[in-house]
């Protein structure tokens, strides 16, 4: 209960940029849908395209639409010559705005075409301009079935804007993704409940105001305007700009694992030490994480040398550990981004078998496993068939494998526990290898790069010799056995459980610092 | 002075108005009769624009109706017509006032004037136009086009949804009112009985076409050709069955 109630002290911040995002995107929806219904109740023709395209937006999964957002704002702001935020706000902005855009617009046309045409008549006939007609009696006669469809859009965006995380603009899918992650179901709930708290108080607010339009008691519809009005405002407070000239806080970027849960705390506390305010940005999918740095959204977050080497910087070879660092510092820094060094770890893909599992089958190494891979299963995280160290590996030793089936990487143990899969694609520095007492094949072909954890920072922080200073104690400092321990008393799923914070604390003991 | 100067409206191929000169004098009340789909409602919603003719022109006063924008050419002929068209968001008071505000003439005491001359309690200005009975709308519907005095009254089928009673009411209602505010009146409606007993000149059309242009009178003693004569029969039959249940 504890858990849940400390849980529910975060929700606060992430409410605020949870509302900014969503009602931003419904008033921008509302924007658009509502001209557009009143010009295609005129236009049967460009009624059936809109109809159509908005209907087709809400095919694609909410998650797809808001990835989708990313690649495109690039593009786009490499045509105009940079500027646009790829990340963050502005994509989520665009895809909750698509997403809201259908029900308020078929809900309009409908309303508009079901109009009473004796009442449009007699308009007309009364000596009524089009825009008098327009404001006097169709506009009043739609509203409350205008409103019913802003209702829908706004109880979808609020549901939808849950996964605005997964592109940077945090959200109480914040807490979701991070309880998901590391099985903290305190925080999955106190997001949902928080969401699910958001959407239905909306809902409620705007059925006052339709109801309050439907029945013509103006009382009612203001009052609602005024509430939900006067809501978003409170809830945004912890938005609102500060008095007097605080610095920025310094934001911190994590992935979606737990050891990047874990790492981000340290570096959070640290920099607290030294007296930064800082916020995380927990989450982040893995291409995600490095563009934000380079943009400067993200200030500072740990990544691994091997996944910037193949995914960013589009290599295919495997130097030595010295000159790959070396040539993956000397790239970040085109990019805006400066990698201070290595954490002393490495957190490499490592393919993993049940212990019994590999001993039966003879298999100790990945060429062991290319003879009977065709009779097994592969379980994986959900990246990995997709990236270029499984092309490379799977085209050194020739693998076959008779089923591959990716999951989020906790319930990617549990497959391999309850024998859904034979072999996972596991990571060097999870402590469930130990604990589960897993076989790591090793790698004759050195077809997988080096995975030095990195850590790296953007631009405008690396000026700042307080700030870097805070952070160069941690260089080749954490041994991968103080991570993989660390790292399981995050994932481990019974009673000695611990949170993010509280395994960076210990690491933090462990190692000294 | 309305005219109409060879006025065609086609829909596709079929010539709903086909070819039809006709003038109507200032302050007569004119009846326009015919069967459903013989024009007549098409003829009238071309005098104010609802409908624009194909070919020929519409003159009010020597004046084209085509060169002046719609809207303002509305605001000076009143319209009523069957559905009564009330705006159902707005109290009566309102409806009836539409064309004053729309201009931005003050309204005053015009309101309750309006609801005297249509025989209305002057309390149901605050009621909204759903709680009214049928009778009511349409003298509310009469009001509001009358509110603003326009020299020119249509109507079209404008008494053809209520029962006999109130109809009767409505209709001797709607000649007083002819009589007293010197308006020029068009009434177009399928009973013949109606246009007898309201209008003093009554046209028959048919497939796009006058055929008749008569006075009740002339009407009563066979003229006006065999369109006109097949819509007397009915008044005419019905009024003899009443006359031999009288004996």
């Amino acid at each position: 209960m504890s858990a849940f109630l400390d849980a529910l002290g975060r929700v606060p911040p992430l409410l605020a940029q949870h509302v900014l995002v969503s009602m931003a995107a419904l008033l921008l929806g509302i924007a658009i849908a509502v001209p557009l219904a009143f010009a295609c109740a005129r236009r049967p023709g460009l009624a059936r395209v809109a109809l159509g395209l908005a209907s087709l937006v809400q095919t694609i999964p909410a998650l797809a639409l808001l990835a989708l957002f990313y690649p495109l704002l690039l593009t786009l702001s490499g045509l105009v010559g940079g500027g646009i935020p790829a990340l963050g706000f502005l994509p989520s902005l665009l895809a909750l705005t698509l997403y809201a855009l259908l029900p308020i617009l078929r809900n309009g046309v409908t309303g508009l075409t079901g109009l009473d045409q004796s009442v449009l008549q007699a308009a007309d006939a009364v000596g009524m301009t089009r825009a008098q007609k327009l404001r006097l009696v169709e506009a009043p006669l739609v509203a409350p079935v205008l409103a019913a469809g802003i209702r829908t859009a706004a109880v979808w965006t609020i549901g939808a804007a849950t996964l605005a995380t997964t592109v940077g603009q945090p959200s109480l899918g914040d807490l979701i993704f991070a309880g998901l992650q590391t099985q903290a179901w305190a925080l999955v709930l106190a997001g949902c409940f928080a969401a699910a708290a958001l959407a239905l108080t909306v809902d409620a607010l705007i059925g006052l105001v339709e109801r309050g339009l439907a029945t013509r008691r103006r009382r009612l519809w203001i009052g609602g305007l005024a509430a939900l009005a006067l809501g978003c405002g409170l809830a945004t407070q912890p938005l609102w700009p500060q008095r007097g000239d605080q610095p920025r806080e310094v934001v911190i970027g994590a992935k979606n694992f737990s050891e990047q849960y874990i790492l981000a705390r340290m570096i959070g506390d640290r920099l607290t030490r030294a007296g930064y305010r800082v916020s995380y940005r927990d989450g982040l999918g893995s291409a995600v994480a490095f563009e934000a740095t380079a943009a400067g959204r993200v200030d500072v977050y740990i990544d691994y040398a091997g996944t910037l080497w193949t995914t960013a910087m589009h290599r295919h070879d495997s130097p030595p550990r010295a000159a790959m660092l070396g040539a993956l510092k000397d790239w970040a820094a085109t990019r805006d981004v400066v990698m201070l060094g290595p954490l002393g770890f490495e957190n490499a893909y490592a393919f993993a078998m049940k212990g019994d599992a590999a001993r039966r089958l003879g298999v100790r190494s990945l060429a062991d496993l290319s003879r009977v891979a065709s009779r097994l299963t592969l379980g994986s995280d959900l990246e990995f068939l997709d990236r270029p160290e499984w092309a490379a590996v799977r085209d050194a030793y020739g693998l076959r494998f008779a089923n591959m089936t990716p999951y989020s990487p906790t319930f990617m143990y549990r497959a391999l526990g309850s024998g859904r899969a034979d072999v996972i694609s596991a990571f060097s520095s999870d402590g469930r290898i130990a604990a589960d007492r897993l076989t790591v094949l090793s790698d004759p072909s050195h077809a997988i790069p080096g995975y030095d954890a990195v850590l790296l920072v953007a631009k405008d922080r690396a000026g700042d010799a307080k700030f870097v200073g805070a952070l160069r104690p941690m260089l080749n400092r954490i041994p991968v056995e103080a991570m993989r321990e660390a790292n399981y008393r995050v994932d481990r799923d019974d009673a000695a459980k611990e949170s993010p914070e509280a395994a960076a604390r210990w690491l933090a003991k462990r190692v000294g610092l | 002075m309305i005219a109409l100067d060879r006025v065609s409206r086609r829909y596709g191929a079929l010539a709903a108005v086909d070819d039809v000169s006709l003038t109507i004098a200032r302050g007569s009340f004119v009846a326009l009769v015919g069967a459903s789909g013989s024009g007549k409602s098409t003829l009238l919603r071309m005098i104010n624009r609802l409908e624009d003719p194909d070919s020929g022109s519409v003159t009010i006063d020597g004046r084209d109706v085509a060169d002046q924008p719609p809207h303002v050419l509305r605001r000076g002929i009143g319209y009523v017509f069957q559905q009564h068209g009330l705006f159902p968001h707005m109290t009566v008071a309102a409806n009836i006032a539409i064309g004053l505000t729309l201009t931005g003439q003050p309204v005053g005491d015009r309101v309750g004037e309006m609801l005297d001359l249509v025989e209305l309690d002057r309390d149901v200005a605050t009621r909204m136009p759903e709680a009214l009975s049928g009778g009511q709308r349409q003298r509310v519907a009469i009001a509001r086009a009358l509110a603003t005095a326009p020299p020119i009254l249509l109507l079209d089928e404008a008494l053809g949804a209520l029962d006999p009673v109130t109809r009767d009411a409505v209709a001797g209602r709607l000649v007083d009112l002819h009589e007293r505010l010197g308006l020029t009146t068009l009434l177009v409606t399928h009973d013949m009985a109606e246009a007898l007993l309201t209008a003093s000149r009554v046209l028959v059309m048919d497939r796009g076409r006058i055929v008749a242009d008569a006075t009740p009178a002339q009407l009563v003693a066979g003229e006006g050709g065999p369109v006109a004569q097949s819509l007397m029969a009915v008044p005419r039959h019905q009024a003899e069955r009443l006359a031999a249940l009288a004996r």
